[in-house]
Order: structure tokens, then C-alpha cells, then sequence
């Protein structure tokens, strides 16, 4: 089984990161990108899912892979 | 009395504090390492400040899944007194020992000099021997000290007195010149409800003698020995 983790911290978070790097593409001649806000992408592969994999996975994002005072998470199952 | 200085791979601030518990202070000091499981006999628990698992996923995500975290969160739990400095202070709060998060300095730039704090309530076991409004130079090195929470736990911490030190200027006002890192309204330290877990960012145990540029950071320490001597 292999699973997708995407996080991204929560849009009342200020992105230091994001707004860097938008000042970097204006500034290469493309200023209509208003926006930018980095996260984490996280590939999961796991070895004998049983029937609670989906559930544990979620439990695992919620405590480890994202801390959800500053990010959002989204789990999505590939195969 | 009894110390422990909590020993993560990749705590780099662990012999400063154990210098100013023992060679400064005089408390009998131990190293614990994270794999440890007891906590039994310590009057105070510190967690230094470093980059503790490399700050691997977040600061201090992984440093709470620790054997020895298990222990400290009892410990607190407890009334035992904690103390969090810079690392120490995010893995406090991705413990949930105290509220908010620490995020990425507003500049991006990992900043490594003296600041000026001013101190808030001293109802507390960390700052009893301080004045409300006492301005304590001690200096920051961090990357991530960019403290976040949500509308309600900021008026929880304001209505329960829980924010123990601002960033300030030399005079004591707290502006957001004087804010480093885009700290929430200027925050460096809080402590818990309960009074006996306190996180900051500054680092005391580098402002604890005259030849280090600054003895400020003596108060919280002198503060902690008059409180565990009662």
C-alpha cells in the first residue's frame, strides 16, 4: 500500500518561506503570482496494510506528521 | 536539590546549562539521555537548546516521541518545575506542555545576538525574584522562534498571566521594532496555567556571568533556587 501525506501549514499561519519565494518570482518577470505557500509532501509505503491502515495513517499524521496548531493535512491513499 | 539537563541527539546547549546549575549556582546537576525512562529524584528538569534529531519534520516534533518524554511529561504533570530553552521550548510545545507553536523567523535568518526582554508576571517559580517591567538583556539563536497561537489561547495566556517575557527595546517598550522574529505580540516565554512549565526562546544560561556580556539571565535561575529552597 502506498500513501501520499501532503501538509501545509494553515492559512491564518504567516509563510516566511512562501512569501520569500514569491518575491523571488517577481522578481524573475512574473509579479501576477500573488501567492505562493510551501509545505511537505510525504510518500508512504507500507508493507502488509491490514484493515485499520487508513485509520492508523490518519492517527499518524494528526500526532507526528503535522502539528495541527500551525498545519493542515491531507492523506491520500495511491494503491 | 537535584537537576537534570535532558540529553537529545543533537542538543547543543546542554553543557552551558549544566554549567550554570552547578559551576554558577551550585545545584548538584545530571545529564539524562533521551532513552532514559525515570525522572525520579530531580527538582528540576531542563531541556537545552540545540537541534535536537537534526530538526528533522519540524523542531522538536520528533525529540517528543522520546523514551524520556514520557517521564518529563509526567514529571510536569506532577507540578514537577521545567524549564524549555530555545529547542527545549519547541519540543514543550509539540508535547502540547504548552500552548502555541514555533515557527520559521519572519526574516528567514537564523539570528544569534543579545536582545532585551521585558518580564511580565513573576507569580511564578521562574521569575519571583524579578520586578513586573524589569528589562533582562539575554541573548537568542535560533531560526525557528517565531511564536504562533490562535486568537483564544492568546487571551487565555493574557487573562491567566502566562506571558512571562516580550522581546523589548533598552528602555523596556515593547514595540515591533523590538521583535526579532515576528514573535505574536512580541512573545519570547510563557509558562502553563498550572505555573510550573516555562518555554523561551533567549537563552539565560548564556547570560549568567559578567564575562559573558550579560548576568541577566541569573534572576530566573536565582528565581528557581529561592522557590524549590521554600
Amino acid at each position: 500500500m502506498k500513501a501520499r501525506v501532503t501538509v501545509m501549514p494553515k492559512k491564518s499561519v504567516l509563510d516566511p518561506q512562501g512569501v520569500a519565494v514569491r518575491d523571488a518570482i517577481a522578481h524573475h518577470g512574473f509579479p501576477q503570482i500573488s501567492m505562493v505557500r510551501i509545505g511537505k509532501v510525504m510518500e508512504i509505503e507500507i508493507d502488509d496494510a491490514g484493515p485499520d491502515a487508513e485509520a492508523r495513517l490518519h492517527e499518524i499524521c494528526a500526532d507526528l506528521l503535522s502539528n495541527p496548531v500551525i498545519e493542515d493535512y491531507v492523506l491520500q491513499i495511491e494503491a | 536539590m537535584k537537576a537534570a539537563v535532558i540529553r537529545f541527539p543533537g542538543s547543543n546547549c546542554d553543557q552551558d546549562c549544566h554549567y550554570a546549575l552547578q559551576r554558577v549556582f551550585g545545584i548538584p546537576t545530571d545529564y539524562v539521555w533521551h532513552k532514559e525512562a525515570s525522572l525520579k529524584g530531580y527538582d528540576l528538569v531542563v531541556l537545552p537548546g540545540g537541534f535536537s534529531y537534526g530538526d528533522y519534520l519540524r523542531c522538536g516534533a520528533i525529540a517528543r516521541f522520546s523514551p524520556i518524554m514520557k517521564a518529563v511529561t509526567d514529571y510536569a504533570n506532577a507540578g514537577g518545575l521545567l524549564i524549555g530553552i530555545c529547542n527545549g521550548f519547541q519540543v514543550l510545545t509539540e508535547s502540547r506542555l504548552l500552548p502555541g507553536a514555533l515557527v520559521r523567523n519572519r526574516s528567514l535568518h537564523f539570528i544569534c545576538e543579545h536582545r532585551f526582554l521585558r518580564v511580565g508576571a513573576t507569580d511564578n517559580p521562574f521569575l519571583n525574584l524579578a520586578k513586573p517591567g524589569q528589562v533582562l538583556n539575554i541573548p537568542i539563536a535560533h531560526g525557528e522562534g517565531n511564536y504562533t497561537a490562535d486568537q483564544a489561547t492568546l487571551a487565555e495566556l493574557n487573562a491567566n498571566r502566562q506571558i512571562l517575557v516580550r522581546y523589548c527595546d533598552a528602555q523596556g517598550t515593547v514595540s515591533e521594532a523590538a521583535n526579532p522574529n515576528g514573535s505574536l505580540n512580541n512573545i519570547a516565554g510563557i509558562c502553563n496555567a498550572n505555573r510550573n512549565v516555562f518555554g523561551l526562546m533567549p537563552h539565560p544560561e548564556r547570560a549568567c556571568e559578567a564575562r559573558l556580556g550579560s548576568e541577566d539571565g541569573n534572576v530566573i535561575f536565582q528565581s528557581i533556587l529561592k522557590y524549590l529552597k521554600n
